[in-house]
């Protein structure tokens, strides 16, 4: 018994020392990181230099080969990207490196539910990029959301998100629907209660396994999207409780949940990624960077099937878009403000939404042929540019919120929960005010 | 000399040579002053290293924790504190996610650690029989405890797969309907504990293999000549022998599960990973942390979670150590 016991004891000693030293080594290795990872920065001894780009889900610079033709333009620099798939693990690391003033990269991406938060708390952190870029060039509600009081502009917008709708032609057939884009837009024409009643139409006959919507949530996004006012109002003060825009898009999503014409997903997660994939989601609401996504998880095998038509409905909306910010502490600001100004002019711009569709915040773009007659040839040659520019101008200037990421996330989780588990309403609704008010706390 | 200072010389040493003078009576105090001291506060240095290391990288972020729990301090603007007092606590306590994550750790807790202890006496049990390869099978039982949380977590993430997972696969093939693991109640909880059994059983089984090789032989031998089967050679010399073990091995599981974090954070991954599911139905206190720390920024009710945890851990601790008089006293009237 005892030598059982000492013996126990000894090895919770080791226990702890071990740990402990696991800390220590933990901690001496990634401040090695860290070290190596600023030491790489700045130039050698031949004036050359890496820039890194730290993204998010998809810039599409990589698809449009971008990095290598700023290596040919500009031999000594090389671009490296660092991308994570889930915006929402993005930011959070994003916050901790602005903290602690390390492991950020010479260029960072920032999502646009996120950067009202970055221009009033975080401004001083990023590099003025209003005097390398001219900001007139872009759309002008997309430049106003990246600046800041002071007039500092911290962030150069990449993409906007126009909205259009993504339909399955095959299944739109199978089912008995139009399959051509003219009729389909004809069909929802009056707006997203169309939409949900031709979705009651495609049910009746719809292929076995098959689902109208991937998910309610994209359309209480896009219903939101397309109103000026969203989750705050012009005074800074959340309103997402009293918002016209939030109480219809929430009032559809249960429509389309209780009629069960939607099959639940989480967008962008695996699920998700496997419906499309096997194809049993007949629509898709689309901001112009959902084509990307959809080309690439429905895989080539489903090439020439889908294709787009305009949003249901009249009223031009946005939905997503993000910008390119240069942080102060970076060794190579200079330099990284001049990728910036070359990443989002017009002709990197056009090259982005020809690769992956993914729509120019940049007005010099659309006058551009890749942009103006552009198709995409994995959505049956879709004039993209055609449905996607005659909205672009007339989407009304949004209020925008600090928090305006964590409450979409929250309601999304919601409506979720009323489309999977059949959670009624009400108790869904107030699960997500008292998820929103934590977060907004 | 010997009978006239017996009391002065019992305290010098022994000349080495004929005393030309007597060393001087100061220099012997000091030395010896020197021999005490260094005598007593030596181990204290040598110990020291811990628990300077443990003071910075252990102490210090405990208290500073709690301080924070008592400020708010936002993710977006770690420089600016406001007191707050005992307002994060009463956040946290009236917020009935919080105690969803309890109830979760507990459940996960009880649900991953009673099998997995059962187990590991069983498996070694079986270890401490000879066996050819003994170290192979003994270096076997503890890879899945060398694998990263991570990639166990990821692995199995695959295997409990909602939509052409291979669980799923392998009851379709015996005709079963796909189980959505992560999205029910009860099975994001049992895929949890699967995957925490897994790590853990082999490093509880090598413990338990360590403390039974120290039970004498004679026991066994006494017992066996008594007429004793395994059986009851296990029930009645292995188990009595082992109860110190197998307390430990249990606070350790439970500080263990109260931790609990990789796996529910990996098993569906992303957005819901940090929610612990659509319902946070498979949340720990620890993905709870987290969620309201790094996803909602909010540094103040997070490090008022920590204290929480720590509060929780403490209660737990003082049961064990109440069983734990409990056995040894009922041990001593056998």
């Amino acid at each position: 018994m005892r030598i059982t016991r000492s013996v126990a004891g000894r090895r919770r000693r080791t226990a702890i020392v071990a740990t402990t030293g696991l800390t220590v080594t933990a901690l001496l290795l990634t401040g090695c990181g860290g070290s190596s990872d600023s030491g790489s920065k700045g130039a050698d001894a031949d004036g050359n230099i890496t820039l890194t780009v730290a993204d998010f889900g998809q810039f599409g610079y990589k698809e449009a080969g971008l990095f290598e033709k700023y290596h040919e333009l500009n031999p000594k620099i090389t671009v490296k990207e660092d991308t994570t798939a889930e915006e929402k693990n993005y930011y959070p690391k994003l916050l901790q490196q602005l903290n602690s003033g390390s492991g950020l990269a010479d260029v960072q991406g920032i999502e646009v539910g996120r950067i009202k938060e970055i221009v009033d708390t975080k401004a001083d952190s990023f590099a003025d990029l209003s005097k390398v870029i001219d900001v007139d060039e872009w759309v002008s509600w997309k430049a106003k959301q990246a600046t800041a009081p002071s007039g500092a502009m911290i962030g150069a917008g990449t993409d906007i998100g126009p909205m259009s709708l993504c339909y399955n032609r095959e299944l739109f057939e199978k089912a008995g629907l139009p399959t051509d884009r003219t009729e389909v837009a004809k069909r929802t024409a009056g707006g997203w209660e169309d939409f949900l009643a031709l979705g009651e139409e495609y049910k009746k006959k719809a292929p076995k396994g098959t689902y109208f919507m991937d998910s309610a949530s994209a359309m209480f996004n896009a219903v939101v999207s397309s109103s000026p006012e969203q989750y705050y109002d012009a005074s800074g003060k959340p309103v997402y409780k009293e918002s016209a825009s939030v109480k219809k898009g929430w009032d559809l999503a249960a429509e389309a949940a209780s009629k069960k014409l939607t099959q639940g997903l989480a967008q962008f997660e695996d699920q998700w990624q496997a419906a499309l994939r096997k194809s049993t989601v007949a629509t898709v609401v689309c901001p112009a960077w959902m084509a990307g996504q959809i080309s690439t998880y429905a895989g080539d095998a489903n090439k020439g099937k889908w294709d787009i038509t305009s949003a249901p409905g009249a009223t031009a909306a946005n939905w997503g878009g993000s910008f390119l910010a240069v942080p102060k502490s970076g060794k190579n600001v200079d330099e990284a403000a001049k990728l910036v100004k070359w990443l989002t002019a017009p002709e990197q711009q056009a090259a982005v939404f020809k690769a992956i569709g993914v729509f120019p915040s940049n007005q010099g773009a659309y006058e551009l042929p890749d942009v103006k007659t552009a198709t995409l040839p994995y959505f049956n040659n879709a004039p993209i540019g055609q449905i996607y520019a005659d909205g672009a101008k007339s989407i009304p200037e949004a209020v925008l919120g600090p928090k305006d990421g964590v409450i979409k996330d929250s309601i999304s989780t919601q409506i979720n929960n009323m489309e999977q588990r059949g959670t009624k309403p009400d108790a869904a609704w107030d699960v997500a005010v008292r998820t929103i008010d934590k977060a907004i706390g | 000399m010997a009978t006239s200072t017996p009391t002065r010389d019992a305290y010098a040493s022994p000349p080495r040579e004929p005393q030309k003078e007597p060393p001087s009576e100061r220099r012997q105090l000091w030395r010896s002053r020197l021999w005490r001291f260094d005598d007593k506060a030596s181990p204290y240095a040598y110990i020291a290293p811990f628990f300077l290391v443990f003071g910075a990288f252990g102490l210090y972020p405990l208290l500073y924790t709690g301080w924070i729990a008592l400020h708010r301090v936002e993710m977006t603007g770690l420089d600016t504190m406001e007191w707050v007092g005992w307002e994060n606590f009463d956040k946290i306590l009236h917020d009935p996610e919080f105690w969803t994550s309890v109830s979760n750790t507990f459940l996960i807790g009880v649900i991953s650690t009673v099998p997995q202890l059962l187990v590991a006496l069983g498996l070694a049990h079986l270890l401490n029989y000879r066996l050819r390869a003994s170290t192979f099978w003994r270096t076997i039982i503890l890879t899945p405890y060398a694998t990263s949380v991570a990639s166990a977590a990821l692995v199995f993430a695959l295997v409990f797969r909602a939509d052409g997972g291979l669980l799923n696969w392998t009851l379709g093939l015996v005709g079963f309907d796909p189980v959505n693991w992560a999205n029910g109640h009860w099975t994001s909880k049992l895929a949890i504990s699967i995957i925490v059994i897994w790590r853990w059983t082999g490093y509880n089984a090598l413990i338990y293999l360590a403390a039974m090789q120290a039970v004498p032989n004679d026991l066994y031998e006494a017992a066996s000549l008594d007429g004793a089967s395994r059986w009851q050679q296990f029930l009645k010399v292995t188990i009595p022998s082992l109860r110190p073990t197998i307390l430990f091995t249990i606070v350790i599981s439970t500080i263990g599960s109260m931790q609990l974090f990789g796996e529910p954070l990996l098993l569906e991954g992303g957005a819901m990973g940090a929610t612990g599911g659509n319902e946070n139905q498979y949340e720990t206190l620890s993905i709870y942390l987290y969620n309201y720390g790094w996803n909602l920024g909010h540094l103040g009710p997070a490090a008022a979670v920590a204290w929480a945890m720590l509060a929780l851990l403490l209660l737990i601790a003082g049961v064990n150590w109440l069983i734990g008089r409990y056995v040894r006293t009922s041990d001593s009237a056998v």
